[in-house]
């Protein structure tokens, strides 16, 4: 196909491959000039925050973790969080530390099946891992048994891998007991050493000279780097709480998408997800996990998009170090629930799902009813951050052919790891050259 | 609802050797097509015995069809979505229905409770740019499926099974009973009967293997109704046990709200609520 760079020109992918969920791409080049390019997200409308209205408080966890079945258990963790903030109840540190490391599970699983199932085929030039199997059976076979001692965690605790069973509001309905836990022990530990091995395949692939200058947004608290728990900070030093979130982050509807696009304080296009959690907080990072970022090449900040593969894998050593950290010091706990009861207010939760910040808000009536409800999932988040790369990235490659540029942009897409199932509330690529 | 499908061909090709697959989506989660990502000890396997033609979230790789078998998951919601799945069926020799959206319209499906115009305003500033169906239906709404997984989510050990069964021509060899079976072979203490907690287990289709009671919780119906449900006694029961009626009609209500027996409950519930 011939390149793109004279005469005007539309690029399109019409079905994003390897994301989660459905979205396509339009890239609109007049005269040899970006002027347009626009994320659609094309997933069907499924209205949660609508049929959230009339639920019962306790019901939260379970459905919204419907919206996605990547991250159920980050929409369980925050929805919790946000009815107990609701209902002024703190958790005993044992259930928190526990719902900690059911979400490690959550995080190896995704951050396994990303690396290696969704992004590494990328780089090494595959259409997917089953065709990457063919050459490379191993690291695909690592793949898998990483996603799998996550699952195991998942299982082990949650009951089982997809839309867990075990996280309710006050804690959990049963309680794993520490023999439960330590014979996830030998697989975590197996899948340290894998995810180190990662992290140096992945940190040797070929990334194009290409950096952002995104806001980044996170959580940060004092309980070790961003999970479940935390309040708001910024890379230009914002920092707020939680409960703030709606009065510094701005959602809009735009035609070309059903999902909303978030701004930030005003007009500030922000991204979140690894790059904002590894340049705001690396510093929390295990010693494990810092040594093999630097080994990968990682600086404290890491501004281009591409490398957040190598930050992902740099997770996922944390992750594993986090559980294994966490399955040695639990010794059980007095109850598996503190006992929570309703009252009229309003709660918000965030946590830090895989693919970045989670926002829920609840108001609930004296009985538990949810008068309203709203979510800010990381991809919706992150539509603007994607554009805005797309743009960049796009203009000085427009004498690619159209197959190899479109190549190209998918691969900038799947740098976020987007989850157009939760944002729907995304992907096929069209290059529009007039 | 029930439209005519388009017929496959009946001389579709099988292709050489290994058969065809499709994986299709709808509005859902994408939380069953991970399921088969998921199955991490037998997907290089599957994955040698058959051909993946057509699957979004996993390859690039695409051929137009026909397909021998087409696994579908999510509910039909838009106008767009009503002219896809004709067009899957008439490409799929085979069409699987997996997991609740596309089994009985997902969680989804709360909206047929309701309106559009309702709803819609309450997620979207600008509804006219939303183009969505009144109401989220199952695929055997449309077109002819050929089996129906069912689950919020599907079980991996189910859908290998699923798999093996249409490879090897013969019927998936899936239960039709309700949870108690899958307690009782667990040896678990029956929670309604020693605790007194609420259970949707006597009404729901086996499958998960007793996830929810293995937890010390109750069933909360993700599997859809069993196939010879009787759901008002079971009502009556949640009642006495000191459920509300409202609290009853929401635990019909829900991954599998569309799904005709649990519908007809969680109404029957509602109108029975005190106001």
């Amino acid at each position: 196909m011939s390149p793109l760079k004279s005469g005007s020109h539309l690029l399109e992918v019409g079905e994003l491959a390897r994301v989660e969920g459905e979205g396509a791409m339009r890239v609109v080049v007049l005269d040899g000039e970006v002027t347009l390019v626009e994320l659609r997200i094309t997933e069907p409308p499924r209205y949660f925050e609508g049929f959230l209205r009339g639920r019962a408080w306790t019901e939260t966890p379970d459905l919204t973790s419907r919206i996605c079945g990547i991250c159920p258990v980050a929409y369980q963790l925050t929805a919790v969080q946000a009815i107990e903030d609701a209902c002024a109840v703190a958790l005993p540190d044992e259930l928190r530390r526990l719902r900690r490391l059911l979400y490690c599970g959550e995080w190896i699983e995704s951050h396994a099946l990303h690396i290696y199932l969704l992004h590494a085929p990328d780089f090494l030039g595959y259409d997917g891992a089953i065709e990457m199997a063919a050459d490379h059976r191993g690291l695909v076979e690592r793949g898998l048994r990483l996603k799998k001692a996550g699952n195991a965690i998942l299982t082990t605790i949650g009951g089982r891998a997809i839309h867990p069973v075990n996280a309710r509001v006050g804690g959990f309905h049963q309680l794993p007991t520490p023999a439960d836990l330590r014979r996830l022990r030998p697989d975590l530990e197996r899948g340290r050493d894998d995810a180190l091995a990662t992290v140096a395949l992945v940190g040797g692939f070929d990334f194009p000279d290409f950096e952002q200058p995104h806001e980044y947004l996170c959580l940060r608290g004092p309980d070790g780097y961003p999970l479940e728990s935390g309040s708001v900070v910024t890379s230009s030093g914002g920092a707020f709480a939680v409960q703030e979130f709606t009065e510094h982050v701005h959602e809009e509807h735009v035609a070309r998408s059903h999902a909303l696009h978030s701004r930030l304080d005003g007009d500030t296009v922000y991204a979140v997800g690894p790059l904002a959690r590894y340049t705001l907080c690396s510093g929390q990072l295990s010693p494990l996990a810092l040594e093999a970022a630097r080994e990968a090449g990682l600086g404290a900040v890491c501004r281009n998009p591409f490398r957040s593969i190598v930050v992902r894998a740099v997770e996922l050593v944390y992750a594993f170090d986090e559980a294994l950290r966490l399955i040695d010091s639990w010794q059980g706990a007095p109850v598996a629930a503190v006992p929570v009861r309703p009252r009229f207010g309003e709660g918000h939760g965030a946590t830090e799902a895989p693919r970045g910040l989670l926002y829920h808000r609840y108001r609930i009536d004296t009985d538990g009813t949810v008068l309203d409800a709203r979510i800010i999932p990381p991809t919706a988040q992150n539509q603007a951050s994607i554009e805005a790369d797309l743009r960049a990235f796009v203009q000085p490659r427009l004498h690619l052919s159209h197959a190899e540029l479109t190549h190209d942009c998918e691969q900038a897409i799947r740098n976020y790891d987007p989850c157009i199932s939760c944002a729907t509330h995304f992907l096929d690529l069209r290059l529009d050259t007039r | 609802m029930t439209q005519t499908p388009t017929a496959p061909s009946p001389d579709a090709p099988a292709g050489t050797g290994r058969p065809s697959f499709a994986v299709w989506k709808f509005a859902s989660c994408d939380g069953c097509q991970l399921t088969l990502l998921n199955c991490e000890d037998e997907l290089l396997a599957v994955a040698g015995a058959i051909r993946i033609t057509h699957f979004p979230e996993a390859t690039r790789a695409h051929d137009d069809g026909p397909y021998d078998v087409s696994l579908v998951e999510g509910s039909v919601s838009t106008p767009e979505d009503v002219d896809r799945i004709h067009r899957v069926r008439a490409v799929s020799r085979k069409l699987i229905a997996i997991g609740a959206c596309a089994t009985s319209g997902g969680i989804q499906a709360l909206r047929n409770y309701t309106s559009l115009d309702r709803l819609s305003p309450l997620v979207y500033a600008h509804p006219e740019y939303v183009a969505s169906l009144e109401r989220s239906t199952p695929v055997s709404a449309h077109v002819t499926v050929d089996f129906e997984l069912r689950g919020c989510p599907i079980d991996a050990g189910q859908l290998v099974e699923v798999i093996a069964a249409f490879l090897q021509g013969r019927r998936p060899r899936v239960p039709r009973y309700s949870v108690c079976a899958e307690c009782k072979r667990r040896g678990l203490t029956c929670l309604m009967v020693a605790h007194g907690t609420p259970c949707l287990g006597p009404a729901t289709q086996a499958g998960c293997g007793a996830v929810c009671p293995g937890t010390r919780r109750g069933c909360y119906g993700c599997f859809g109704p069993q196939d010879a449900v009787n759901t008002a006694p079971l009502a009556e029961r949640l009642v006495a046990l000191g459920m509300d009626r409202r609290d009853v009609a929401r635990a019909f209500r829900t991954y599998n709200a569309g799904a005709e027996p649990f519908r007809r409950e969680s109404l029957r519930q509602e109108e029975a609520t005190p106001r």
